[in-house]
């Protein structure tokens, strides 16, 4: 389990995250929703520790991960796997390399242990025979599928993703949703998703936790998000007249 | 922020980089190609560069020494001081900046952006370590070698310069060039290629590493980086020059 205590974290004396508590279901799909600007990135990062918290604790299974050594840390690094919004694949690099990359570095596999490995997860993320294709060769569907390779190769227990579906036409993301969260069922991960897209937070959202100018305004399951009469909630993930229709339709059934 | 700022924030960049490798095998790899891609392809341009340059400071040596007083081989004497001492560790380095400059803080930078610098550091790899010492290395160990380069192919440059205009004989120029052969002034111009080497490097990696914003502030930065480099080279010529020579 993931659980943040109070975290704040500020930038040139403006505060962006202001006293954020909360926890993140062990092996279940958790959901960070917000607007643009209500700080879901900067939590996100705060979370992996790309950014150090002013003040405040993010715990990984009683772990707190700001009080590691440097080897605890290295180790607890190799336990996350993170698909970043414009998925960061090495440019230079192929397919396989750069879903190898984590094995070459963390362990000493020899090369067709690793390339069975790679493949295995180029298999599971549906991309058969791209090994050899550069990032740049590639949609943006399928570079999120490298991406999404490149953070489980390790089996990492800890999935994070940034925007996974930003940029991608609505059925292919759909698609990424399913994948992540049959990854997550299937390796029992427990993942952590930004975003902004609220068929998402309808199809696969556990957990959600909706942020508004760095506070958490309102958390639950994405059955709660239906019936609550947060105001903050209903305008941001109800924006759409589609989408008011479908929480009117799920209201009246439960009438 | 403050130049001191900046200056704080560069060695604490350094202290960074100066760690041991993850993985040698990785290492390796990174540093042959950056062999080759600081190095290698850094070899036409400097050639180029070399005997042409060479060559004009023999004709200019010679239509300014037109004296029946001053012997030829004076003319190969100052050529090969001015490329040995200058021309080849200084002016070639300059050239380096800009090319080179360019590229690494050009190469970081798009990797900053694109978060793949992120990707790293969430894996758990030092990424100064992993991207700035093969870097850093491949300079210090290669540029000595295209400076040596360089200074051949200038000499050369002169003498064929000079046979081709008839403005002096070959055979004066290769006298000059004997004449009085200091070896220290090679281990000098060697001592100046290693420390701008190292700036070549570190400087721009520096602009590029910490770049903030989108391709804009990438292309700024790479230009920053170009300009801070050669200025930090001129002011180190002239430390190094006053401390090694005078």
């Amino acid at each position: 389990m993931i659980e943040v205590h109070n975290l704040y974290k500020g930038f040139n004396g403006v505060e962006v995250l202001k006293g954020i508590s909360t926890t993140f279901l062990p092996g279940k799909t958790n959901l960070i929703i917000g607007q643009s600007g209500s700080g879901k990135t900067v939590f996100l990062k705060s979370l992996i520790g790309l950014h150090i918290p002013e003040q405040g604790t993010v715990s990984f299974d009683g772990r707190i991960n700001t009080e590691f050594s440097q080897k605890q840390k290295m180790q607890w690094r190799q336990e996350i796997g993170m698909v970043f919004q414009g998925s960061a694949l090495f440019d230079s690099q192929t397919v396989e390399e750069n879903v190898m990359f984590p094995l070459k570095m963390f362990t000493d596999k020899s090369q067709a242990e690793m390339l069975d490995r790679v493949n295995t997860v180029l298999t599971r993320v549906n991309l058969d025979n791209s090994n050899k294709k550069l990032p740049a060769e590639l949609s943006g569907g399928m570079q999120k599928r490298v991406a999404i390779a490149r953070a489980i190769v390790m089996n990492p227990k800890y999935l994070f993703c940034d925007e996974p579906n930003s940029g991608l036409d609505p059925q292919t993301a759909i698609v990424i949703d399913n994948l992540i969260q049959e990854i997550t069922d299937e390796y029992k991960i427990t993942t952590v998703i930004n975003t902004h897209d609220m068929n998402s937070v309808i199809e696969i959202g556990e957990k959600i936790v909706f942020l508004n100018k760095g506070i958490k305004a309102w958390e639950g399951t994405s059955e709660d998000i239906f019936s609550t009469d947060s105001e903050a909630v209903v305008s941001f993930v109800y924006s759409s007249n589609l989408l008011k229709k479908v929480r009117q339709v799920y209201l009246n059934k439960t009438l | 922020m403050t130049y001191l700022e900046h200056v704080g924030k560069y060695f604490m960049m350094l202290r960074l980089v100066f760690k041991r490798p993850q993985k040698f095998h990785i290492f390796y790899t990174a540093l042959m190609k950056e062999i080759e891609d600081l190095g290698l392809k850094s070899i036409g341009i400097i050639m180029f560069i070399s005997f042409f340059i060479g060559g004009v400071i023999a004709l200019q040596t010679a239509l300014n020494l037109d004296s029946p007083f001053i012997p030829d081989s004076l003319i190969g004497f100052a050529a090969k001081r001015s490329i040995i001492l200058e021309f080849a560790p200084t002016f070639c380095c300059i050239i380096l900046a800009g090319k080179v400059g360019s590229y690494i803080t050009s190469s970081i930078g798009a990797m900053r952006v694109t978060e793949q610098i992120d990707a790293l550091e969430v894996m758990g790899i030092n990424a100064l370590n992993f991207l700035v010492l093969p870097k850093i290395l491949a300079a210090l160990f290669f540029y000595p070698f295209l400076i040596i380069l360089a200074m051949v192919l200038g000499i050369f440059g002169g003498w064929l310069a000079g046979v081709a205009s008839g403005l002096f004989s070959g055979v004066d120029y290769i006298i000059g060039i004997q004449t009085e052969f200091n070896s220290f002034l090679i281990v000098y111009a060697m001592i100046k290629t290693l420390v701008f080497s190292f700036i070549i490097a570190t400087v721009p990696a520096y602009h590029g590493y910490y770049v903030k914003g989108g391709s804009i502030a990438v292309g700024r930065a790479s230009t920053q980086a170009v300009v801070w480099t050669t200025i930090l080279i001129v002011i180190s010529n002239y430390i190094l020059t006053q401390l090694l020579l005078t």
